[in-house]
């Protein structure tokens, strides 16, 4: 792998950037692999990096129907962070916030990790007081948190609106300053490489169509570049796994929603950290191009579409100009939808399944972006030593019937 | 925007009038005490989530209140047709081919 550095791009100047390696290869697939991983978004290729490099499998192959990153990974609005109630989802999250503190520099690709804070607004008394719980329960758990006054609020953006006349006004908000953004597909391009210089397959435009068996442990996958044979299957699917799981007749506790998100135009820089309500439901940011990224709520029904319907985002922008007036006259660039995979507790599931060698990693819902070194590195774990990494152990599909269940719905400080 | 048609107001409506409330025809278990945790748990939390047609309840939200079904492709999300509470639907994977 050639290493990217500030003198390579010098030196790469001088014949005018024609001679850059090809970040990874299109390989034919091999008839055999320890481990193949489906699905090449962000989560799918951490996995697959995590399982060469700390578990030494290399022989792997990760496919991807579509292209590497195409889905989810790059369709969110990029936040990190950490600042979840319950203890096994703090911990989870909190990993995977320290993975990437020294990320970039582990795969040596620029991720644009930009840890400039995230704040959740509190609109009400009951705001409020969850708001400090949260705070509380994540300082308990060593993840940094602070609650905020309104003042400090405005100090912090000076165009929020934070007027006693607003419809929702603001009554404080918590402050985690260790979270931010991070360019999303780089992250996924980051672990590509990484993955492939460890001698990691990436099979793209690669479509698993079936999933063969044979006493009753996983035999291989059958896509339509035909079949291939795995010691162990790891699914990676997000708004796919449902699809995935029937192929073995499996359901999952599962439910694909489109999630819409939106750029402006760009913009001089005007907002240096990240605004989340969950009240008013809507976060915003501003990337380092200058367009502010906006995100929605889920569409509330099923969708495998990739697109959502128009009166979300007209809700979304509503709640956007409610809390920042000043945005009235910004233009709308670009609106996508991606297929989020919500469980019912809002947490994800990663777990073994009564297939022996078959492994799900899904129903990371609306929040999976964050977690993307985290997942990967546990989820490895997980293939690696059949058995769930301890962090990953409550987050077994069994919860469902146990009663277990870790509810992150609103406490994760945003509405799902 | 989807436009539906409420097969209790008989009009086509806009999609902001109404919500959807899941997947349709899931009955409650008439003696709930007599299941396994795993039944429980399937009746609860354990969804088709099919990619292609799909069954599902909607609610008149700001029209006539009702609940009524809807058959919709997740991927197309073409309206295939409305029918009222505890009527079956007419169209149905199978008979799509």
């Amino acid at each position: 792998m050639q290493q990217y550095s500030g003198f390579g791009l010098l030196k790469h100047s001088l014949s005018y950037h024609e001679n850059w390696q090809r970040v990874w290869s299109n390989p034919i697939p091999k008839k055999h692999y320890d481990v193949v991983i489906i699905g090449g978004g962000g989560h799918g290729l951490a996995t697959a990096y995590y399982l060469a490099k700390e578990h030494g499998i290399t022989n792997i192959a990760v496919v991807e129907k579509g292209y590497l990153g195409g889905g989810n990974t790059a369709r969110n609005t990029t936040i990190i962070r950490s600042n979840y109630l319950w203890d096994e989802a703090s911990h989870l999250y909190e990993h995977s916030l320290k993975l990437w503190e020294g990320l970039a520099q582990e795969l040596n690709y620029n991720l644009m990790f930009s840890q400039r804070g995230v704040l959740n607004l509190g609109h009400s008394l009951q705001d409020m007081r969850d708001i400090e719980r949260r705070v509380n329960s994540n300082r308990l758990n060593g993840i940094d948190g602070e609650v905020l006054t309104t003042a400090q609020v405005q100090e912090m953006v000076p165009i929020l609106d934070c007027s006693k006349n607003a419809r929702y006004p603001v009554m404080g908000a918590s402050w985690q300053a260790r979270a931010g953004t991070a360019r999303h597909d780089a992250v996924a391009w980051g672990f590509a490489r990484a993955a492939e210089a460890l001698g990691v397959d990436l099979l793209q435009q690669t479509e698993v169509t079936g999933i063969r068996r044979k006493d009753g442990a996983v035999a291989g996958v059958e896509t339509n570049r035909g079949f291939i044979s795995a010691g162990k299957v790891g699914c990676v699917a997000a708004g796919n796994s449902s699809v995935i799981a029937k192929m073995v007749g499996m359901e999952l506790p599962l439910e694909s929603h489109p999630l819409q998100a939106m750029v402006s135009e760009p913009l001089k820089p005007i907002l240096d950290t990240v605004v989340m309500s969950n009240h008013v439901h809507g976060y915003v940011s501003q990337s380092d191009k200058g367009d502010l990224v906006i995100g929605a709520g889920i569409d509330g029904y099923l969708g495998y579409g990739q697109r959502g319907s128009f009166n979300v985002v007209e809700d979304t922008i509503a709640a956007i100009i409610e809390m920042f007036p000043m945005f009235s006259r910004v233009r709308l660039n670009r609106a996508w939808g991606g297929i989020v995979d919500t469980c019912p507790d809002a947490c994800p599931i990663i777990s073994k399944t009564h297939v022996k060698g078959l492994y799900f990693n899904c129903g990371w819902g609306t929040g999976g972006f964050k977690a993307t070194p985290g997942s990967g590195n546990i989820f490895a774990h997980t293939i690696a030593h059949d058995q769930p990494h301890p962090l990953a152990k409550p987050f077994s599909v069994d919860r469902f019937t146990s009663g277990e269940l870790i509810d992150e719905h609103g406490a994760a400080g945003v509405a799902h | 925007m989807l436009h539906i048609y409420c097969p209790y107001c008989e009009e086509m409506r806009e999609e902001e009038e109404f919500n959807p409330a899941g997947q349709a025809h899931i009955e409650r278990p008439l003696q709930p005490e007599e299941l396994s945790d795993e039944q429980w748990a399937r009746y609860l939390f354990f969804r088709k989530n099919p990619r292609g047609l799909h069954h599902e309840m909607w609610v008149h939200a700001h029209g006539c209140r009702k609940y009524f079904n809807i058959t919709r492709n997740t991927v197309t999300y073409q309206i295939m047709e409305t029918y009222k509470m505890g009527l079956q639907p007419n169209i149905t994977a199978s008979k799509e081919g």
